[in-house]
């Protein structure tokens, strides 16, 4: 590890840019010398990793096997999978546009002013932050013995929970998801809206344009693909979650990273851990697709409205 | 013309702060639940999370808790800076080609979900285990590789706002090392953009959970969740606690990046 720590050291012995012709492939080597600490970094705790699981989704006992892989068609990982990407799916959606209502809100606002810079804020810790702490958030307003369950019982008579308990199921992961999906929206969809000119709308009026034409013909189409490329990166977001879901779920384990949990920690079933490995092939998969969509969006995204 | 913005405007404002009430109540409701809830009848728990010593005491798991992360956002933010500072002025002034490779290793970490990159990184913390033990202060090797990508975006966007190469040959002519050329004279120009990224990774590595929970070490949020077991009161508003804590060093960071840009 020591090699690892010591960056500017390394770096700092290599001579001046300029250097007669001969000596220019051995200056070159020395300057691949200086991001020698980052890449040897990366290797050991990223690249390492993720050769890890994409071999390891591969390796049986004896070597090479499909089996890992093959297992991903059994039922109960099967049913995982639709779950995450169901959850998912439903979070983006509603996080996408209830998100999208409130960027468009804070960008009717003064730009460097207090509000848009506290909903910001707020929006940044929520969306990122989050995790256990949201879960323990709900559980204090809607659990059990939470305030609005309470509340609601003693007051109006009306208990929540008369179809089960649900929070700490597949529909309160939906609640606590959103919680933290629309602030993830207002973050990343914020600068396209910022980057709607004032002149484009003047300009749809000066031509005779209502606002309805204005919002179809021209803002809609211009920020269409900035609003699928959030609710891709949003679905990627929910899909990849683990801590709220494992603060939450008390029993079972419905979705993907739950079942990549008890894979990991799991000693009865010999195998397991290579399961695991391939259900994170799976996810990393799943996650790459909709990045790779989501880098597109945001190429076309940035001719408009970089 | 005018009479028609006016309007607009108006209109624009009424539909805002209906917006953001209606917003307001769906994400204060639970923050204030929580306020309720950890105040209910007089237990004390506020006073106790003021109270280092008792708390220690009381909850030595979780006090456990918040010394580990303290010192892993502190580990994280240091080491994340002597990886990426050098790096990034190294490879803009002397290897440009190289710029894309490092950008998309740094973005890497983006599309691999936390819970996949522990499945991988428990072999390498096998050996991490063997040559260092296995301190919680250890995980600053995974959390470093977590917080990439905002911190090279951060520290990126720093120095592409300077011109780095002119900057380093006016130092260099006059003498400079290497050494001298990145530590007192870019370093200071990206110094905000430097702050910015460690503020990042403060927050991020304050709120970590996956990878401590399942490579079996102890930090806020692991503390937090096993908490929630025996005395879901106190959890809760350890839980509000750090969430501000979050707040208030976001707010801080969007502050001061606005000076920054004033100031230019």
């Amino acid at each position: 590890m020591a090699t690892v720590l010591d960056g500017p050291e390394l770096a700092a012995p290599v001579p001046p840019v300029r250097a007669p012709r001969g000596r220019l492939r051995l200056n070159q080597l020395r300057s691949l010398l200086g991001t020698l600490p980052f890449f040897a970094y990366v290797t050991v705790f990223l690249v390492i990793p993720t050769l890890v699981v994409a071999i390891g989704a591969f390796a049986g006992d004896g070597g090479f096997t499909l089996a890992n892989v093959s297992a991903l068609g059994d039922s109960y990982v099967l049913d995982a999978f639709g779950r995450s990407i169901l959850l998912s799916a439903v979070t983006a959606l509603i996080g996408a546009v209830l998100g999208a209502v409130l960027a468009y809100a804070l960008a009717t606002a003064r730009p460097g002013g207090l509000l848009r810079r506290v909903v910001t804020a707020a929006s940044g810790v929520l969306a990122q932050f989050g995790g256990v702490t949201l879960a323990f958030a709900f559980i204090a307003t809607i659990g059990l013995s939470g305030f609005v369950t309470v509340f609601l019982r003693d007051n109006l008579g009306v208990d929540i929970y008369s179809g089960g308990v649900w929070l700490f199921e597949l529909p309160g992961l939906v609640l606590v998801y959103t919680y933290f999906q629309i602030p993830l929206m207002v973050i990343v969809f914020l600068p396209a809206l910022d980057g709607i000119r004032p002149q484009w709308r003047e300009a749809t009026e000066s031509l005779g344009g209502s606002t309805w034409q204005y919002w179809t013909k021209v803002a809609g189409p211009l920020l269409a693909p900035a609003f699928l490329g959030s609710t891709l990166l949003l679905f990627a977001n929910a899909f990849s979650a683990y801590a709220t879901a494992a603060a939450l779920v008390s029993q079972g384990n419905p979705i993907v990273p739950l079942q990549i949990r008890s894979a990991l920690t799991s000693e009865v079933v010999l195998g397991q851990q290579n399961l695991g490995k391939a259900m994170a092939l799976g996810m990393v998969v799943v996650v790459a697709v909709v990045m790779t969509l989501y880098a597109l969006l945001q190429k076309r995204t940035a001719r408009w409205l970089g | 013309m005018a009479g028609l913005r006016a309007r607009r405007a108006r209109r624009q404002s009424a539909f805002r702060w209906t917006v953001l009430a209606v917003m307001g109540i769906f994400f204060l409701l639970p923050l204030a639940a929580m306020v309720e809830f950890t105040t209910r009848g007089d237990s004390g728990t506020w006073s106790l999370l003021a109270d280092w010593p008792k708390l220690s005491e009381t909850y030595p798991d979780l006090a456990d808790g918040i010394v580990a992360s303290l010192g892993q956002a502190l580990l994280t933010a240091l080491l994340m800076l002597v990886l990426l500072v050098p790096t990034a002025i190294w490879v803009r002034l002397r290897l440009p080609g190289l710029r894309p490779l490092v950008e998309f290793i740094c973005l890497l970490p983006l599309t691999i979900p936390a819970i996949v990159l522990v499945v991988g990184l428990a072999p390498v913390y096998a050996w991490v285990n063997y040559f260092l033990g296995g301190s919680s202060l250890t995980l600053t090797f995974a959390y470093t590789i977590l917080v990439l990508p905002y911190a090279y975006r951060a520290i990126d966007a720093g120095l592409s706002a300077i011109d780095v190469r002119t900057l380093a040959e006016a130092a260099r002519g006059l003498g400079a090392s290497w050494f001298t050329v990145m530590a007192r004279v870019v370093l200071p120009n990206i110094r905000s953009a430097v702050l910015s990224a460690a503020f990042l990774t403060v927050a991020l590595v304050l709120g970590e959970f996956t990878i401590a929970s399942l490579l079996n070490r102890t930090n806020l949020q692991v503390a937090i969740n096993l908490l929630g077991k025996s005395s879901a009161t106190m959890s809760v508003a350890v839980s509000l606690a750090a969430l501000i804590l979050a707040f208030v060093l976001l707010l801080l960071l969007s502050l001061f990046g606005d000076r920054r840009k004033a100031s230019r």
